[in-house]
C-alpha cells in the first residue's frame, strides 16, 4: 500500500542532498529573503523588550541612578543590534542568560560587596544632603505659646511671602524682609486682599510640585530681631512662630547652634559631632573602607562566642550532610531488596518528611519539644521534665534531629536511584568471588554511589551551612550563651549570627557589617566547596 | 524585636471589642468644607496594612470628593513597613504617608526620613499620653490613632471580679480558688518576653530608660538595687522557686490554658481576648497587680501616621491628615476597622462602655509609652535572654548586673 509512495519519495530525494550540503556553512540568517511570520513575532517581542527598556532608562535617569541608567542603555543597544543585525548569531542565545546573569547575579554580588565597605544602616541610610535638611528641621522648635495663624500666601516680583492678619492689622513679609503692617483688616482670618502683594491662590501651590516646596522651606522673620522666630507653614494655610538655633555652612561642612555657639562638624563617619562629642541624631551614607570586615576582630567580647558559633556551624553543617545521607543510604539499600513486599507504597511514605515545609516542621517540632507539655517527653520519657530547649547540648541535639528527619528522605530518593543504576554484573563477580555484604557495600556500592551524590552532597553542605530557616523558626538560635554580646545562642549558625549581631531584625540594623559578614561567609562556602570538588574528581578516577 | 510579634498577634486578633460601640457621637466634626482646597492632580501615596485600609478607604474618599486630589492606597505587611520605609524614601520611592507605631519614631528620626507634623488645635482631642509618645526631642512627629497596652485577665469563675491588688493577693486568691496553676504569663518559650514582664518591674521601680522632662534619656534604669530586687522576685517564681513562671509558656499555650479554665490569671493585651475566651471563660480585665510595691506600668504602644520627610505634596500630606484623619469620624472608622483604645479621647470615652475595653483602659492609665529612642532596638535580645536565665534558675544579682554591664557597653 505504502510501499510505492516510499519508493516515490526515495527516488525524489536525491537532488535534494545537495541544497543542505551547502548550507551549514552558511547562517539561517543569511538566507533569509522577506517577511516571514517569525520575523512579525521577533518584532513584537522586541518591541516589548524595547518598550520596558526605555521605561526602565527613563526610570533610572529620573532617580538619577547612572549606573543603572548606564547598564540599561548598554543592554538594549546590545539587544537590539544582536537581534537585528545578521553578525554575531550566537549572541542570539546568549544574551537572555548573560542579561539574566548581570542583573541577578554580579549586579548583587556587586551590590552587597559596595555596601559592605559603607557604613550603609540605621542613621547612615540618605546623603549628606538630607542629613543636613533633617537637622535644620529637627532643630527647629514652634515657640512656646505661639498662636496659629490663618495664612496667605503672597507674591512680589517673584518672592514668595506669607501674609497674616494680627490685631486687625495685615502683615506681610518674605525670607529678606521681616514682617510689616502693610494695611489694615476689616475682619480676622486670613487676609484676601494684601496691599502690594499678589495673593497666590492655594490651588496653585498645590498642583505644583516645586511651589510646594519653596513655601515648606520659607521662613519669614517675624521682626527684626534674628531671635524672636520666624513663621512657618506646614500646610500652606495656617503658619505658627518657629525657632531655629542651627545653621549649615556649607563651605565649611559644619552647622553651628547659635544659641549654645556649638559646632557640630561633619566626621569621616557620617556624622555631624560636636568637639565635645555630642552628635546630631540624623548621619549619611560613608565609605569605611574595611572597617566592617575588621570589627569582629576588635571586638574582643567577640571574640569567644563567635568561635563557638563558627565550630557548630560546622558541626551542624558536616553532620547535617554525614547522618541524613548515611541514614538514607541504609534505607535505600534496605528497600531496594527484591524480597521486600509493597516495596513501592513503603518509599512513598518515607518521601512524605520531605513534602513538608521546612518552616512548618520547624515549628511544630518545637512544640514537640516543649518540657512541659511537649508530646516528646510526654509518650517517649513519661513525662519527665527534659528541658530540650534550654539546655544547649539538647538543644543542639534537638535541631540536627529535625534537621535530619527533613533530609534523609531526600538522600533516600537519591541513593535509590543511584543504587538502582548500578552495574548488576559487577556485584554479582564481587559475590562469586566471596566477598560479604560489608565488603561490597564499602568497595563497590559506596564508591560508585558516592560518585553519583558527591555533586549533590557538596550542595547540601553549603545550605546547610546557611540554612537560617530551621535555626531561626526552631528555637531562634537558642538557648542564649550566657553573658554574649547581641544575645547570640548555642544553635546560633553564622548566618543566624549575622542576623542577630547586624539587628536587621531590630530599629539598629546595620546593613554595612551585615554585607561583610555575608560576604565573609560566602567566601568560607565557596573555599570549601572548591575543595570538595577536586576532591570529587578524585572518586571519579576511581571507576 | 518582641514588639513585632505583639503587633502581629495584634493584627490578627479583632472581633469581641466591637461588641459595645453603638452610641451616637456626642461631638460633631466641625464642617471644613469651607475652605476645602482643589488638589486635582495630586496623588499621595499612603502605606497602610490590611486590616486598617478599609477605614483609611472611608477617609481617602471624602478627601477625593472634596478635593479632587487621588489617595493610593498601598497595603504592605505592618512588620515590613518600617524598614522599607527607612530605606525606601532616601531615594525618593516612598510614600508620602504611613501608618505606624510610636517605637519606631527614633530610628526613624535618626534616618530622617520623617516630618514633624503640626496639629495645632486638634492635638487637645488625643490622649496625652499618645502625643508623647509621638514626640522626640520636643517635636510631635505622627498622628496618633489608638493605644495599646497588657492588663491582667482573670478568670470570674474561679477569682471573681475583684481586682487584686499585690501580686501575692492574686497568688493566693488562686490558690484559694484551687486553680491547677495561678497565673500563666507568656515568655514566648525560651525566647524572653521582657515586654509582658515590663508592669511587674517597674512595680520594683526599674524602669528600662531613665527619663526626664523631656522624655526618655538613654541612660538605661534598670539596674541598682531596684533592677536587682525585680531579679531576685523573678527567681524566686522561677522554675527553680515556686514555679508560677515558666519558660515552657508561649503565646499559645499561655492562652489555651487559660482558655480552658486552668489558670486563674494571665497577663494579655486586647488581641489575645478572642483566644482566651474561646472556650466560654468569664474574663474581668483589671489593671496589673503590684510586685515591688510601687504601681505597675505597663508599656503602652501607639500607632499613627507619619509624614515622609522627602514628600513632594508634603502641603497636601498634612492637609490629608489634619483635615481628613483627625477628625471623630475617621478615628471612628479606623477604630472600627481595626479595635484598640482610641486615642482620640471622646471615642475611648465612647467605648469603654464596653468592660474589657474599659480594663485596658483603666490599664493603660497607669502605663508608661514604651520609649521610642533608638537605643531601646538594641535592649530587647540581651533584656529578654537574662529574664529566661534568672526564670530557668540562674542567679539573678549577678545574671541581671551582666546584662546592665552588656547593654550599656552595647548601647555606648
Amino acid at each position: 500500500m505504502s510501499v510505492p509512495n516510499d519508493t516515490a519519495s526515495a527516488q525524489a530525494a536525491p537532488p535534494s542532498p545537495a541544497a543542505p550540503a551547502s548550507a551549514p556553512s552558511e547562517p539561517h540568517g543569511r538566507r533569509w529573503n522577506g517577511i516571514g511570520w517569525g520575523f512579525l513575532v521577533k518584532l513584537a517581542i522586541m518591541g516589548v523588550v524595547n518598550a520596558f527598556g526605555i521605561m526602565g532608562i527613563f526610570a533610572a535617569a529620573q532617580a538619577e541612578s547612572w549606573l543603572i541608567c548606564g547598564a540599561a542603555v548598554v543592554l538594549l543597544l546590545a539587544a537590539d543590534i544582536v537581534y537585528f543585525t545578521k553578525r554575531a548569531l550566537p549572541l542570539k542565545y546568549l544574551l537572555p542568560g548573560l542579561g539574566f546573569l548581570l542583573v541577578f547575579q554580579v549586579f548583587i554580588f556587586g551590590y552587597t560587596a559596595y555596601i559592605a565597605f559603607t557604613n550603609y544602616g540605621a542613621g547612615h541610610v540618605g546623603s549628606q544632603e538630607q542629613a543636613v535638611q533633617a537637622a535644620l528641621s529637627q532643630g527647629e522648635r514652634r515657640v512656646e505659646g505661639s498662636p496659629t495663624f490663618p495664612l496667605a500666601i503672597v507674591e512680589q516680583n517673584g518672592t514668595l511671602g506669607f501674609a497674616i492678619v494680627e490685631d486687625g492689622q495685615i502683615k506681610a513679609g518674605s525670607a529678606e524682609a521681616p514682617l510689616g503692617v502693610v494695611g489694615t483688616a476689616g475682619a480676622a482670618g486670613a487676609p484676601t486682599e494684601v496691599p502690594g502683594w499678589t495673593l497666590v491662590p492655594r490651588n496653585d501651590i498645590i498642583s505644583d510640585q516645586a511651589l510646594q516646596q519653596e513655601v515648606i522651606a520659607l521662613r519669614v522673620p517675624i521682626s527684626d530681631d534674628p531671635n524672636a522666630g520666624s513663621l512657618r507653614t506646614n500646610d500652606g494655610s495656617s503658619a505658627s512662630i518657629y525657632q531655629s538655633t542651627l545653621t549649615w555652612d556649607a563651605e565649611a561642612q559644619t552647622i553651628t547652634d547659635t544659641a549654645s555657639g556649638t559646632v557640630y562638624r561633619a566626621s569621616d563617619t557620617g556624622n555631624f559631632v560636636s568637639d565635645d562629642g555630642t552628635m546630631l541624631p540624623t548621619g549619611w551614607t560613608v565609605h569605611v573602607g574595611f572597617d566592617n570586615f575588621l570589627r569582629l576582630f576588635t571586638d574582643p567580647a567577640m571574640i569567644q562566642p563567635l568561635a563557638l558559633v563558627t565550630v557548630w556551624t560546622f558541626a551542624w553543617a558536616l553532620l547535617s550532610v554525614i547522618v541524613p545521607f548515611a541514614m538514607g543510604l541504609v534505607f535505600a539499600i534496605i528497600f531496594n531488596d527484591e524480597r521486600i513486599k509493597g516495596r513501592k507504597i513503603l518509599r512513598t511514605l518515607f518521601i512524605l518528611p520531605y513534602a513538608f515545609p521546612a518552616f512548618m516542621s520547624a515549628l511544630l517540632f518545637r512544640g514537640m519539644f516543649n518540657a512541659e507539655f511537649g508530646v516528646i517527653n510526654e509518650f517517649f520519657f513519661g513525662g519527665v521534665n527534659i528541658d530540650w530547649l534550654g539546655d544547649p547540648w539538647l538543644a543542639r541535639l534537638a535541631v540536627l534531629f529535625v534537621n535530619v528527619w527533613l533530609t534523609y528522605p531526600y538522600y533516600f530518593l537519591v541513593c535509590t536511584g543511584a543504587i538502582q543504576a548500578l552495574p548488576a554484573d559487577a556485584l554479582e563477580a564481587a559475590s562469586i568471588d566471596g566477598a560479604g555484604r560489608f565488603r561490597q557495600l564499602r568497595s563497590i556500592i559506596l564508591p560508585l554511589v558516592l560518585v553519583a551524590t558527591a555533586p549533590l552532597l557538596i550542595s547540601s553542605f553549603a545550605f546547610s551551612f546557611n540554612n537560617f530557616t530551621i535555626i531561626y523558626m526552631f528555637n531562634d538560635g537558642g538557648p542564649a550563651i550566657p553573658g554574649a554580646p547581641y544575645a547570640l545562642g548555642a544553635t546560633d549558625i553564622l548566618i543566624s549570627a549575622i542576623w542577630d549581631i547586624s539587628g536587621v531584625n531590630g530599629g539598629k540594623a546595620d546593613y554595612g557589617l551585615a554585607s561583610a559578614l555575608s560576604i565573609l561567609v560566602f567566601i568560607v562556602v565557596g573555599l570549601i566547596s572548591a575543595l570538595a570538588f577536586r576532591q570529587t574528581k578524585k572518586l571519579e578516577e576511581y571507576q | 524585636m518582641r514588639k513585632m510579634a505583639i503587633g502581629i498577634a495584634a493584627l490578627a486578633a479583632t472581633g469581641l471589642l466591637l461588641a459595645g460601640c453603638s452610641s451616637t457621637p456626642t461631638t460633631p466634626t466641625p464642617s471644613e468644607t469651607e475652605d476645602a482646597i482643589d488638589a486635582s492632580g495630586v496623588t499621595l501615596t499612603v502605606w497602610t496594612d490590611e486590616n486598617r485600609k478599609p477605614a483609611i478607604e472611608a477617609a481617602a474618599a471624602a478627601f477625593e470628593e472634596e478635593t479632587g486630589g487621588k489617595i493610593e492606597l498601598v497595603q504592605k505587611n505592618f512588620e515590613d513597613i518600617r524598614t522599607d520605609f527607612t530605606n525606601q524614601v532616601p531615594t525618593g520611592e516612598g510614600p508620602d504617608i504611613t501608618i505606624g507605631a510610636h517605637d519606631w519614631l527614633g530610628s526613624l528620626v535618626q534616618a530622617g526620613v520623617v516630618s514633624p507634623v503640626d496639629l495645632t488645635e486638634t492635638a487637645s482631642n488625643f490622649a496625652p499620653v499618645s502625643l508623647d509618645a509621638f514626640t522626640y526631642d520636643g517635636q510631635l512627629y505622627a498622628l496618633p490613632y489608638s493605644l495599646e497596652t497588657i492588663a491582667l485577665v482573670q478568670n470570674t469563675e474561679l477569682v471573681g471580679d475583684d481586682a487584686p491588688a499585690t501580686w501575692d493577693d492574686a497568688i493566693k486568691a488562686a490558690t484559694d480558688a484551687g486553680a491547677e496553676r495561678p497565673i500563666v504569663i507568656n515568655t514566648a518559650g525560651q525566647t524572653g518576653d521582657a515586654y509582658t514582664m515590663y508592669g511587674f518591674q517597674t512595680s520594683f521601680g526599674a524602669p528600662v530608660f531613665v527619663s526626664n522632662a523631656d522624655g526618655y534619656t538613654s541612660e538605661v534604669g534598670m539596674g541598682g538595687d531596684a533592677g536587682t530586687a525585680f531579679a531576685e522576685w523573678l527567681g524566686a517564681n522561677g522554675e527553680k522557686g515556686d514555679g508560677y513562671i515558666s519558660t515552657t509558656i508561649d503565646y499559645d499555650t499561655n492562652n489555651e490554658l487559660f482558655a480552658s479554665g486552668k489558670a486563674a490569671y494571665t497577663v494579655q493585651g486586647p488581641w489575645a481576648i478572642e483566644a482566651l475566651t474561646a472556650d466560654g471563660v468569664e474574663i474581668k480585665v483589671n489593671p496589673i497587680p503590684s510586685a515591688g510595691g510601687e504601681t505597675a506600668a505597663p508599656f503602652v504602644g501607639v500607632q499613627g501616621f507619619y509624614v515622609s520627610s522627602q514628600s513632594k505634596n508634603a502641603l497636601v500630606a498634612q492637609e490629608f491628615l489634619t483635615k481628613y484623619l483627625a477628625t471623630y469620624d475617621a478615628q471612628k472608622a479606623l477604630y472600627e476597622a481595626d479595635p484598640r483604645i482610641p486615642a482620640w479621647n471622646d471615642l475611648a470615652t465612647e467605648v469603654s462602655s464596653d468592660p474589657v475595653i474599659a480594663g485596658f483602659v483603666a490599664s493603660s492609665q497607669n502605663g508608661v509609652p514604651m520609649p521610642n529612642i533608638p537605643e531601646m532596638g538594641s535592649v530587647w535580645d540581651l533584656w529578654n535572654a537574662a529574664q529566661v536565665q534568672i526564670i530557668k534558675g540562674a542567679d539573678p544579682a549577678s545574671t541581671w548586673d551582666k546584662m546592665i554591664t552588656d547593654l550599656q557597653a552595647l548601647i555606648g
